[in-house]
């Protein structure tokens, strides 16, 4: 009898659980508890329906090769971007700092003929010092990121204009004096063997992405930092109770932004071929994009890596397709513009849970 | 600074108006440009120091910080005014707001011509001095119908400028299609006509980024595209890298618009196949020259035939010229590039 009566008991909690949680809310429960999810989705389904929508010419190699190479730099961006997000804040200088790194390199590589290796280095370094700038005004004079890199991207662009003129270093002088400079837009060739996906080769740029966000996929989920930086996101002050040294995780965050930004600046000289100091202008807002789709919190603490990886394809997919599908270039826009409001909604929605 | 520059404009004045002779020497004339820092502007300076140079005339230059910076533009229109100066050239940021200062500069008989971007409406300056660009256009599209191998079935690639299908974008596309022998449809617009040689119209923002990414999207579209229109140089050159990566650089026709130094050398070098050169330098050196005559004697200058602005001259530069079309060679278009 009271063995009856306990089981009883344990199916009516679990009756009671049941009606308390729909569908719907253990949909959410799933979400909140695997972020990437949401992201691995919206690009499934976007995939899905593009497929359908260009009678699968989205799925065949060229088409594959040109969103990944299209995605690739503003990837590289968006992984730099997703960190500093993930501490609650937002950079939106890294699309003119890569460009000014850029800049550096190939003026110092072609224009004065310095070794590329070095002009390659300097370049990086310029980038990082300038992500430690960010860093320290965030950190010591405590201002907003936002204003911070706001300033630093107009002080950057500036920077540019009046350095180059507007004036692109040719690809082909770059081919003259420092190869070395575009070596991630060259194909991908080990000995005989040429990397391909679905039939088309690829370049260097698309494995360096690959092994970039690999990188900090570990870093982030497996190494005591990359769980500091998710602690001093969610709740700084928590954090510092802790023991988390909460400015010097602010500042590393910006520095080592800042290094990856200097990757990106390499590889981007080998996707555009140029040394072209018009070119992203809007990268900076593409890379939130790309994390914000990715399902990273704008309020820190909560996100992916490999979310953001999946929303900058998901921008892909969409531009790939709706060009493919005949659409106008305003629609892309139009559809990145839905996407973005989309995922925040989505994350909002996700967030009460935890209220 | 500005009183002392005022004053001896004044003088300057004084001086003129005392002589009689009707003579533009020691006139104060104006050029406002967008920025310093864009090699086209930077060339239109030169032009207008030079010719005021020759004619003796006083040049006053002002600059807004990046494109766009609107106040600084009116800030210089009223120290032109200020300092009595006898014409502004002026190429504007914002081509309707700056109508009204200008109209103040009119009002006391200074002599308003536009260089290179009209205002809006075009008659708010008393003369346009601007490059053609809907026959720049039409001269690479007359040059590629006759230069590629079958014009009737060739497969052509648009690269345009931006979304928002700014004027000059529009002539330059307009006028290469009508060169080609393409029907335009509204010819205010692009991307509504209907030949089926076109493959396509893409944006690229007028940058090298721009023109990779629009053409592997047109390339995704028709693998065997042969002519492609760019709206400059810079697009051109990623437009080239984007073909050069699916091996076809050989097979491909590129046209281009500008004349800027890397865009003609990449002309010596095969990359683009002709590109119509446009002055700047022409632009500004015409420029001081009208607003001399009309100090001597009150001359308004005409606009060319056929249109309602001033032609400051476009040529076709390449090494490989076809008939009915004229050309200057490379060697030509390199001495007289900009940037």
């Amino acid at each position: 009898m009271a063995d009856t009566a306990e089981i009883r008991a344990e199916e009516s909690i679990a009756e009671f659980e049941h009606t308390r949680h729909g569908p719907l809310a253990r949909l959410q429960h799933l979400l909140h508890n695997f972020p990437t999810l949401v992201p691995i989705i919206i690009l499934t389904l976007s995939v899905i329906v593009f497929a359908i929508a260009t009678d699968g010419r989205l799925l065949n190699g060229l088409a594959i090769k040109i969103t990944l190479e299209q995605t690739a730099i503003v990837g590289l961006l968006a992984c730099a971007q997703t960190l500093i997000i993930l501490t609650a804040g937002i950079d939106l200088s890294v699309g003119a700092v890569m460009v000014l790194s850029y800049v550096c390199m190939g003026h110092l590589g072609v224009t004065y003929g310095v070794p590329a290796p070095l002009a390659v280095l300097a370049g990086m370094l310029l980038a990082m010092a300038l992500g430690t700038v960010n860093g320290l005004l965030v950190t010591r004079v405590r201002l907003p990121p936002f204003i911070v890199t706001l300033g630093m991207w107009q002080i950057v662009l500036a920077t540019v204009y009046l350095y180059t003129g507007s004036q692109s270093i040719r690809s082909q002088d770059i081919d003259a004096a420092a190869p070395l400079l575009k070596v991630f837009g060259a194909r991908v060739q080990v000995g005989d063997w040429p990397l391909r996906i679905m039939g088309a080769p690829t370049i260097w740029a698309v494995i360096l992405v690959v092994a970039l966000f690999g990188t900090f996929w570990y870093v982030l989920n497996r190494t005591a930092w990359g769980r500091h930086v998710y602690a001093v996101g969610d709740d700084r002050e928590a954090a510092e109770l802790a023991g988390v040294r909460a400015d010097g995780v602010l500042l590393s965050v910006y520095v080592v932004a800042g290094a990856i930004v200097g990757l990106a600046a390499w590889a981007a000289i080998g996707r555009v071929g140029s040394i072209s100091p018009s070119s992203f202008a809007e990268a900076n807002l593409d890379s939130i994009a790309a994390v914000v789709i990715g399902g990273t919190s704008l309020f820190g603490g909560r996100g992916t890596i490999l979310g953001t990886l999946f929303g900058a394809l998901t921008v892909g997919v969409f531009a790939t397709g709706l060009k493919l599908a005949g659409a106008n270039p305003q629609w892309v826009l139009f559809a990145s513009g839905c996407l973005i409001i989309l995922a925040v909604a989505l994350d909002q929605w996700i967030r009460r849970i935890s209220v | 600074m500005k009183k002392l520059l005022a004053g001896s404009a004044l003088a300057a004045l004084a001086t003129t108006g005392m002589a009689y002779a009707q003579s533009a020497e020691g006139a104060t004339a104006c050029l406002i440009t967008k920025t310093d820092i864009n090699p086209f502007f930077v060339k239109m300076r030169e032009g207008a120091t030079q010719a005021a140079e020759e004619l003796g005339m006083n040049l006053q230059a002002y600059a807004g910080e990046v494109d766009g910076d609107h106040e600084a533009q009116v800030d210089a229109v009223e120290t032109c005014i200020a300092a009595g100066a006898k014409g502004i050239l002026i190429t504007a940021s914002d081509t309707a707001a700056i109508v009204e200062p200008l109209q103040r500069a009119r009002d006391q008989g200074i002599l308003v011509i536009a260089l290179d971007t009209p205002l809006e409406p075009i008659d708010a300056a008393d003369a346009t001095f601007a490059t053609d660009n809907f026959e720049a256009g039409r001269l690479i599209g007359a040059w590629a119908a006759a230069t590629v191998e079958d014009p009737e079935n060739a497969k052509i690639a648009m690269l345009d400028l931006n979304e928002s299908q700014p004027t000059v974008g529009v002539l330059r596309d307009q006028g290469f299609l009508e060169g080609f022998g393409i029907d335009l449809g509204d010819d205010s617009m692009w991307g509504d006509e209907d030949d089926p040689r076109i493959v396509g119209h893409e944006v690229t923002q007028g940058n090298e980024e721009g023109g990779r990414t629009a053409m592997e999207n047109l390339l995704l579209q028709d693998p065997e595209i042969d002519v492609v229109y760019t709206i400059n140089e810079p697009a051109a050159a990623g437009a080239y890298e984007a073909i050069r990566a699916l091996g076809r650089e050989n097979d491909v026709l590129i046209v281009s618009v500008d004349g800027g130094c890397p865009g003609v050398q990449n002309v010596a070098e095969g990359v683009i196949g002709a590109t119509s050169q446009q002055y700047p330098l022409d632009m500004a050196s015409l420029g001081i020259e009208a607003i001399a005559k009309f100090v001597e004697d009150g001359t308004m200058p005409e606009t060319s035939e056929g249109l309602d602005f001033t032609n400051t001259g476009v040529n076709l530069v390449t090494d490989a010229p076809v008939d009915g079309v004229d050309s200057i060679p490379v060697s030509e278009g390199q001495d007289r590039c900009w940037g």
